[in-house]
């Protein structure tokens, strides 16, 4: 019986402590927003935050960007040519990537590789004592260090975004075109000709853009919430990746339906 | 990290991302959402629309002039009101003719005007295409054929 009581109590400790954390987390979100006037006016400190997020991020998403678009021309053609419709790849690789893979993929790079990295410098910067200090200097370290990076993030995720799914396209050109003789003026036009801009370009915009905002905001709540210690800020590091990855996925999900519900 | 060497970099970041904005918009996408400015809006009749949808390209010769723009059923007549846009470089005679045809056997379905002989009168703004061909439903054809097979049965004994 009393296993019982203990495993109820778990649980409910447990569904109490998620809860506790997405109300700070909220109320967080709401201070960074209030108090990131500062962060946007001052261009120094924004500028240093795209590079370190965006600029660094470069990297690592044009070449899995790359390496995606190639794979996708492999096995698009491999299935589409079965059928007959092998100048269809272009139609194929550009709205996949527009639509799912550019945005979520470069969102969870942009989690491991930025996200990470965010947490880590919040939390040593908790961990050294540098925020208290900035308090106690009548410096606001929310306004100060947590309101360029978050927008620095949001910033950057959706050029990260377009330019995977750029990459991609041209990847899948490369494989298709060049390697495996798909016609390139079909290629091209079959693509513009089912490509909208408005429907495909600019959900995954719109989409790369919420990432952002839920990666960054996870990223810099992680780091200032963490614990002060060695071990706390890995174990927020931890945090901040796995929660962005589930994140993102699952807000993919409900944004495509909402985007995408009565399209043919 | 020096100021100068950071501002370049996040430039370059910046401009290769509406580069990569620009070959997205002009190389990959079109815009298939007209300009209402430049098309006219003309409605038609139909007994039976089929698996017409909104969207669905209206094409003349061939060649894609507008889209469909709604499907409603009007209330007394029992018809469906389709109403399409028309890109205004295509001009129409008042008696064109408007079908609906499949593209390929079982593809998507989209409508067909004909021009007509009038020459006076246009189609414009708000007109409504008067002669109409329904779609062909597949399961009508059907058993259309299945009936005329019976009677012929019936007429040999």
């Amino acid at each position: 019986m009393s296993r019982v009581l203990d495993m109820l109590r778990f649980l409910g400790g447990q569904v109490i402590d998620r809860v506790w954390r997405l109300g700070r987390a909220s109320c967080f979100f709401l201070a960074v927003l209030m108090k990131s006037g500062a962060a946007l006016l001052r261009f120094s400190l924004l500028f240093r935050e795209i590079w370190f997020a965006g600029v660094l991020s470069l990297l690592i998403i044009l070449v899995s960007g790359l390496f995606v678009g190639l794979v996708l021309g492999l096995q698009g053609y491999e299935i589409l040519q079965r059928y007959g419709s092998a100048q269809a790849l272009g139609t194929m690789v550009a709205l996949s990537l527009l639509r799912e893979l550019g945005p979520v993929v470069a969102a969870l790079l942009f989690a491991s590789r930025a996200g990470s990295a965010i947490t880590a410098e919040i939390g040593l910067m908790k961990a050294t004592e540098q925020l208290k200090a900035m308090d106690m200097m009548a410096v606001d370290p929310v306004a100060r260090v947590v309101a360029p990076r978050f927008w620095g993030g949001v910033i950057s995720m959706p050029i990260l975004a377009m330019l995977f799914s750029t990459m991609g396209i041209l990847g899948g050109w490369l494989i298709g075109v060049v390697f495996l003789g798909v016609d390139d003026g079909a290629f091209w036009s079959s693509m513009r000709a089912s490509v909208d801009f408005r429907h495909d370009v600019w959900n995954g915009v719109f989409k790369s853009v919420i990432f952002g905002v839920a990666v960054s905001l996870i990223a810099v709540f992680e780091g200032y919430y963490s614990e002060p210690t060695a071990e706390g800020v890995s174990r927020a590091i931890t945090r901040t990746v796995v929660t962005s990855a589930l994140v993102i996925l699952a807000l993919d999900f409900v944004l495509t339906s909402f985007m995408f519900k009565g399209m043919s | 990290m020096k100021r100068s060497v950071l501002d370049l970099w996040v430039g370059f970041f910046v401009a290769i991302g509406i580069g990569a904005l620009l070959f997205l918009s002009l190389k990959v996408s079109s815009f298939s959402g007209i300009d209402p400015q430049e098309t006219y809006t003309v409605s038609a009749r139909f007994d039976n629309i089929g698996g017409l949808k909104v969207k669905a390209p209206v094409r003349s010769a061939g060649v894609l002039v507008g889209r469909v723009m709604d499907i409603r059923l009007d209330a007394e007549t029992y018809e469906a009101l389709v109403e399409m846009r028309i890109n205004s470089h295509y001009l129409f005679p008042a008696d064109s003719f408007a079908a609906i045809y499949t593209s390929g056997l079982l593809g998507d379905q989209y409508i067909g005007l004909q021009a007509g002989v009038e020459t006076e009168k246009l189609l414009a703004e708000g007109s409504e295409i008067k002669r109409t061909q329904s779609a062909v439903v597949l399961e009508s054809l059907v058993s259309q054929f299945l009936f005329n097979k019976a009677e012929e049965g019936q007429g040999t004994p």
